[in-house]
């Protein structure tokens, strides 16, 4: 490593010194940057030289001839000389910068918003058409219940199910413990400390059971399901499959929902259960309702409706999850980009869609007088 | 030992119980295109994996460039950053398909190197990246592409160009034409021979094509029975009597590609 200093001889002659490379590059093109005169470069004491060095050499030469001063190398060894060759030849033309406009950023901005209604009109189109692709699928399994794939549906009922029960339950023991204290705080103060259990059973059962076990199942499945189905995609095992004349849907979407179809209800009613031991286990704390008087309460004022009413939810969460995790998993194109943002898409959507849904059919209930 | 760039002693990697390699010795000198073959599965790849640091080989010592790479592990990011000079700036490699950053686009990859290692300005940077992507042979429209938008042999050429991007003096290519078709393949061994003629790069190539061997190595590798069975020129590999070898360099194929070098 030497240091470029360059001598300005009487024919303007700048010589530079040293390696020309990437790592010395800064030095070289300050060289360079003060020798606008020169009209040939003298590279017999250059060292080094690499791409980076030829094209600040290139780029000088380029410089100078758009000023009308030719300048030529000497003292170039051959393969110095066949590099700088190789370089002058493939240097690209500068790129062109558009000058941005304020009303190109007005335009960008018209742009976007029309991208995205259009985006989503499309996507609610296709999704629309996939929940009907996935319906004439299922019933052309339930006319030919062969076809369906067992091992598949016990498998993804074990992941998707199974494996939740802990998580599930821990979650619903836990909400059970919050409703009993808050509850208690509040009805004591009016002495009726006992309408906690239909505190806890009511709200338990009919809402909050079911809503958050869908919550948590949509965070857990809606997510896998897209990351199993998208890496798929991605490696073009969904391709091979219609080579195959294999349907993914009937084998990748239809095991899927019919597990959460059957895993979700089970699911919710393990979240219900937990959910009134711990609401029991803190109203015998805090208010000394004894698991007894607990029970008498619960089966004398809570109807057994309450908690088919929540149920009765389960069935059409458990579609949106697994239709939405299937889907945004079909959607996943050849980038690892792509696969992160739907997979994080589809569990903000199956959560948005579940808790959309929920309210509509508190007002449908409420309206039916259920 | 000043022509000897890299030089792999005793080299052992086993995985579980099956050896790939056993007391594998191997030189490459500077300035060569160093062909490497064997039957699938012979370690190949494991051997430039293990030549680069992303394999930590069972024994064995690995020199390149005057650097003992396995106790001085090239992977570890913090060993590289902010010194030029490291032995794993003076390298580059190309893997089979590109493997080319699906996020960023063909001429942040390119730069992505330089940004890491080099205090270089932006303009500049993006300057030399287009410079590596015109060098390779990719229109200049190519650099704004994501890999996802590219075909076969332009992501190759882009990760070659991802490569280059660092001035190496030694370039490793993992089946630099498998899956092109044979004008894009042939249109690759002299873009590989070219720029190793014009940058002086030391070329360790692994590869199954025969027509990429004729064209482009001086030297050629052959792995088999866990170790290098042999090495020497094309002409020289010819007149080896090992019945694999045999078979490899005079089978049909082999006599097609011969009848293409010559002509």
């Amino acid at each position: 490593m030497s240091t470029a200093t360059g001598e300005l001889g009487s024919t303007s002659r700048a010589k530079m010194v040293g390696a020309v490379t990437l790592t010395t590059l800064d030095r070289q093109r300050s060289f360079l940057d003060g020798q606008a005169g020169a009209t040939c470069l003298d590279l017999s004491e250059v060292t080094q030289l690499d791409t980076a060095g030829a094209w600040a050499i290139a780029s000088f030469q380029a410089a100078q001839n758009s000023k009308g001063r030719e300048v030529t190398i000497d003292n170039a060894t051959e393969a110095q000389a066949l590099l700088l060759r190789t370089v002058v030849e493939a240097m690209p033309s500068p790129r062109k910068r558009r000058r941005r406009l304020p009303h190109h950023e007005a335009g960008d901005v018209l742009f976007e918003v029309g991208k995205s209604v259009s985006s989503f009109v499309v996507g609610l189109g296709q999704t629309i058409g996939f929940f009907g692709l996935v319906l004439t699928r299922l019933a052309t399994t339930a006319l030919h219940p062969s076809r369906l794939r067992l091992t598949a549906l016990t498998h993804h009922m074990q992941q998707a199910g199974l494996n939740a029960v802990p998580i599930v339950g821990l979650m619903g023991f836990l909400i059970g413990i919050v409703l009993a204290f808050q509850g208690a705080s509040q009805l004591e103060q009016f002495g009726a400390e006992i309408y906690v259990v239909d505190l806890i059973s009511i709200s338990m059962l009919r809402e909050l059971g079911i809503l958050l076990t869908a919550i948590i199942v949509a965070g857990r499945s809606a997510s896998s399901f897209t990351a199993a189905i998208g890496s798929m995609k991605m490696r073009e095992e969904i391709d091979a499959m219609r080579v195959l004349g294999l349907d993914p849907i009937e084998l990748l979407v239809l095991p899927r929902m019919l597990a959460l179809l059957v895993m979700l209800p089970i699911l919710g009613f393990v979240a219900n259960m937990t959910g009134l031991v711990g609401g029991a286990l803190m109203a015998w704390i805090d208010l000394g309702i004894s698991p007894a008087m607990f029970r008498t309460q619960l089966a004398a004022n809570t109807s057994v409706t309450h908690a088919l009413v929540g149920l009765s939810k389960a069935p059409i969460f458990a579609m949106i999850i697994a239709l939405v995790g299937c889907y945004q998993g079909l959607q996943v194109e050849g980038n690892t980009d792509s696969l992160g943002s739907r997979t994080s898409r589809s569990v903000v959507v199956a959560i948005f869609l579940v808790i959309v849904v929920d309210a509509i059919a508190s007002i449908f209930f409420s309206i039916w007088g259920v | 030992m000043e022509n000897t760039v890299i030089s792999v002693r005793n080299l052992t990697n086993r995985f579980g119980k099956t050896t790939v390699h056993q007391n594998l010795d191997l030189d490459v000198r500077r300035g060569e295109v160093l062909g490497v073959v064997g039957a699938s599965g012979s370690g190949k790849s494991v051997l430039l994996r293990s030549i680069v640091g992303l394999q930590r080989p069972s024994a064995g010592t690995i020199t390149v460039l005057g650097t003992e790479v396995l106790t001085d592990p090239p992977t570890e990011a913090d060993s590289t950053v902010g010194k030029p000079d490291a032995v794993q700036n003076k390298w580059g490699v190309m893997f089979q398909d590109g493997a080319l950053f699906s996020s960023l686009t063909v001429r942040e990859n390119v730069e992505a190197p330089m940004r890491e290692k080099l205090a270089l300005d932006a303009q500049t940077r993006s300057a030399l990246a287009d410079l590596r992507i015109a060098m390779v042979g990719l229109p200049a429209t190519a650099g704004d592409l994501f890999p996802s938008e590219l075909s076969g042999g332009m992501r190759k050429r882009a990760g070659l160009a991802r490569a280059l991007a660092l001035d190496p003096q030694i370039l490793f290519l993992d089946e630099p034409t498998a899956g092109l078709d044979p004008i894009s393949a042939s249109e690759f061994d002299n873009l590989i021979l070219s720029l190793q003629k014009a940058l002086g790069l030391t070329v360790f190539l692994v590869t199954h094509d025969l027509d990429t061997l004729h064209a482009t190595c001086d030297r050629i590798a052959v792995l088999a029975q866990k170790k290098v069975l042999v090495t020497g020129t094309m002409d020289e590999m010819m007149e080896v009597d090992d019945p694999w070898v045999r078979s490899y360099f005079h089978g049909p194929r082999a006599h097609a590609a011969q009848l293409q070098g010559a002509a």
